[in-house]
């Protein structure tokens, strides 16, 4: 039987286990809406297709699934385009749907027509233009196939309203057929074996875990590895989660995992960054070396030998030079070590250890992460500590992009994988509220909390609409300073606090806001308010907003000024 | 004075024929900084399969960026760094020649020793095919250049890896 374009869409779904599309419509994709009912498949109506994208990126990150989105042409898929490329530099599995105007119209600038394959070109992992409905079904495999192996990343495929309206035979295929794309999941047992030795025989190395950790669902082995082999760990923004950054001690009370440096780089620990600069081995796996991670690249990690297991090769010697590069997933990879290891266990660890970890120590005490406290203001870092503390290990944190996202990385102690979803690569304001919301349609139990900035809130502020709407309870802190504080601190440090263009003083009243979209708005202005508002908020079972004013100028340290080595860090206000 | 490291390098891809993959390759290069001095396309013998060459210039870092960047491209099946391996490049030019009274012989002569060949004719002007990898195209143009080129076409180089002998 001979199916419509738009049905044989529905079908391709239901086969690649689609549960939910987030998705706008309008003209190019309504015969796929006209389809939509009677295939049970969930669909969250948004507010802005760059929701839409973030939504999917969102529900792709806490899950592990591909997420899905669906938009119609021209303004309807340039508003993704934020999202794709959001996805794509954080490698999240997403396939976005996008409608396009018939094909006897593509090139003639038709009403709502936009070359988006060229427009995401660079910012997708590969596209599709769909000429030939009969070309559907292994295009939308193929699109999923993409999307989720290998490094993951979004595809997007374009759809013209003719080839959704045309007929052809439903079959979907078995396998895909892509000669060009085979990514190397085997790491090389040669060079795990060089690393090994490598290992073996260092005196003060560092293990550092990027996003690959978590996924490619390993930070379980690599908190093995770290155990075993006796090595700290340092864990990028995207790997946050990767390794436990507390455990729990015998008295049930959780402590600082002693193996856990804290998140490297321009707002890293202190000790992180010393331990990466003073390594002589550094193990990094699934992480890229982001200059936000390395600062100036010529002084970095001077007197390590480097080893770099990542999925993808063009990652590898791209921004540092590798000693022993390792070409695979990271689990194959970690899988491997754990195996060499088990069988030869580096002898004398203890012994050959404790300097440096003595050393860590040192470091770890002389400038610790801290703030100081008051009693007067709200400190955003005392708000980070409370969510820590009144959360739970199961929460999903969400953030936007500034100061309060910087907070979060360093006061939150981010357990588990998949806690934290976080723009790292793109850093886009505007994705943390939507990304909640995806995260809390895969996981409509769990606690979902947007540690949002004042100004990053107002960026996609209207998807208030879609978590009241479809009774989606996230919880929403606004860590409120009345500025653009990154910005602003980097006026103040590096500009003669010239505060040009990041005051955004006049912001809505945020609760009076959260009420008239139907949602709860809650806000505490001193710090002996913070506890209770969080608790109630939290128990709310319903779409949240609590707005916290927080001291204005607060600064987030350490910081390594633009350019510097990353042990040039200013660590308290001058 | 800068002094680089960048050299000249001919990079072979074989990839799928499908749309846009032109877009996609050399997208890749202008995206991401590196340069082209040439590209040329075709389809090979094999349906659905065509083969570019591009000729860039960097240093050892880019290239092998390059090379990674191109394999990690979906409808690209193969790249060959020709800075690896044994090759033989061939590149054809039209070089419209001024072809007076007095140089005509003169043009023919050279035409002769590059064995190209005459193409078109004109009162004034001679119209030159000459094929050769870039040394004896730089050296006819040189040539050339003396007696006035009014107008050249060249194609880039095509690039094929020797045979193992
Ligand atoms: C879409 C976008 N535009 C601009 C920026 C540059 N930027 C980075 S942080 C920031 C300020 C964020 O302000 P807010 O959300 O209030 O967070 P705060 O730093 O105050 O915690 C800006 C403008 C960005 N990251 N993303
Ligand atoms: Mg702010």
């Amino acid at each position: 039987m001979k199916l419509k374009g738009a049905q044989i869409f529905f079908e391709c779904l239901k086969k690649e286990g689609v549960e939910v599309v987030f998705g706008f419509p309008g003209g190019a994709v309504l015969d796929i809406y006209h389809e939509m009912a009677g295939h049970n498949i969930r669909h969250i109506l948004v507010r802005h297709e760059q929701g839409a994208a973030h939504m999917a990126d969102g529900y792709a990150r806490a899950s592990g699934r591909v997420g899905v989105c669906l938009v119609t042409s021209g303004p309807g898929a340039t508003n993704t385009v934020t999202g794709v490329a959001t996805a794509y530099m954080d490698s999240v599995p997403m396939v976005v749907f996008t409608g396009q105007v018939p094909t006897p119209l593509i090139g003639d600038d038709a009403f709502q027509e936009v070359d988006i394959i060229g427009i995401t070109r660079p910012c997708t992992k590969h596209s599709y233009l769909v000429r030939d409905v009969n070309d559907l079904a292994t295009v939308i495999k193929e699109a999923f196939y993409l999307a989720r192996t290998g490094r993951p990343g979004p595809v997007l495929v374009d759809l013209p309203k003719d080839v959704l309206q045309a007929h052809a035979d439903f079959k979907y295929p078995k396998k895909v057929d892509l000669p060009g794309y085979r990514p190397t999941l085997e790491a090389h047992s040669g060079q795990i074996r060089k690393a090994c030795q490598l290992i073996a025989k260092a005196k003060s190395p560092v293990i550092f875990g990027g996003g690959g950790i978590i996924i490619s669902e390993s930070s379980e082995e690599l908190t093995r590895l770290a155990r075993l082999i006796q090595a700290p760990v340092t864990c990028s923004l995207l790997g946050l989660g990767g390794f436990p950054a507390s455990m729990l001690s015998e008295e049930g009370r959780r402590r600082p995992d002693p193996l856990w440096l804290g998140m490297p780089g321009m707002h890293g620990t202190y000790q992180a960054n010393m331990a990466l600069s003073h390594a002589d081995v550094i193990l990094a796996i699934g992480a890229r070396f982001d200059d936000r991670v390395t600062g100036k690249i010529s002084t970095f990690a001077p007197k390590a030998r480097i080893i770099h297991v990542d999925i993808d090769p063009t990652s590898i010697s791209k921004n540092v030079e590798v000693d022993v590069p390792i070409v695979g997933d990271c689990k194959n990879a970690l899988l491997q070590f754990l195996e060499f290891f088990e069988k030869e266990p580096i002898e004398g660890l203890a012994e050959t250890r404790a300097p440096w970890f003595d050393q860590i120590a040192r470091w770890a005490k002389e400038h610790p992460l801290t703030y100081c406290a008051s009693e007067e203001l709200i400190k955003p870092q005392y708000v980070i500590e409370k969510i820590d503390e009144l959360a739970g290990e199961d929460a999903i944190i969400t953030t936007e992009v500034g100061q309060h996202q910087m907070w979060t990385a360093q006061f939150y102690k981010f357990n588990r994988p998949r806690t934290l979803l976080t723009s790292g690569g793109l850093g886009t304001m505007g994705y943390g509220f939507p990304a909640a919301i995806g995260a809390q349609v895969a996981f409509p139990d769990k606690l979902v909390i947007d540690i949002a900035g004042d100004g990053s809130i107002q960026m996609n502020i209207q998807e208030l609409c879609t978590a009241v709407c479809n009774n989606i309870p996230v919880k929403v802190v606004i860590i409120n300073n009345t500025y653009l504080g990154l910005p602003r601190q980097w006026q103040e440090l590096f500009y003669d606090k010239n505060y040009t263009g990041s005051c955004i003083e006049g912001a809505p009243d945020f609760v009076k806001l959260a009420e008239a979209y139907g949602a709860v708005g809650l806000r505490a202005e001193r710090p002996e308010q913070v506890d209770a508002v969080l608790r109630k908020g939290f128990s709310i079972k319903a779409p949240v907003f609590m707005d916290f004013l927080v001291a204005a100028e607060e600064n987030v340290y350490p910081i390594v000024p633009p350019g510097k080595s990353i042990t040039d860090m200013l660590l308290t206000q001058l | 004075m800068i002094v680089t490291n960048d050299r000249r390098y001919t990079i072979g891809i074989l990839a799928q024929n499908v749309p846009g993959v032109l877009a996609r390759i050399v997208g890749l290069f202008s995206g991401r900084g590196y340069n082209i001095e040439t590209v040329t396309a075709a389809e090979t013998n094999e349906k659905g399969l065509t083969r570019i060459t591009i000729v860039t210039t960097g240093d050892e870092r880019v290239l092998s960026q390059i090379v990674k960047q191109l394999n990690k491209l979906v409808n690209v099946i193969k790249v060959f760094d020709f800075s690896e391996t044994e090759f033989v490049d061939r590149e054809m030019a039209l070089i419209k020649v001024r072809a007076e009274q007095e140089s005509r012989a003169e043009v023919l002569r050279i035409a002769d020793i590059f064995r190209a060949k005459v193409v078109d004719v004109s009162p004034h002007f001679y119209t030159l095919e000459v094929t050769g990898n870039e040394g004896k195209l730089s050296a006819i143009v040189e040539l050339l250049e003396q007696i006035g080129i009014a107008e050249i076409a060249r194609t880039g180089k095509a690039a094929l890896a020797r045979s193992k002998k």
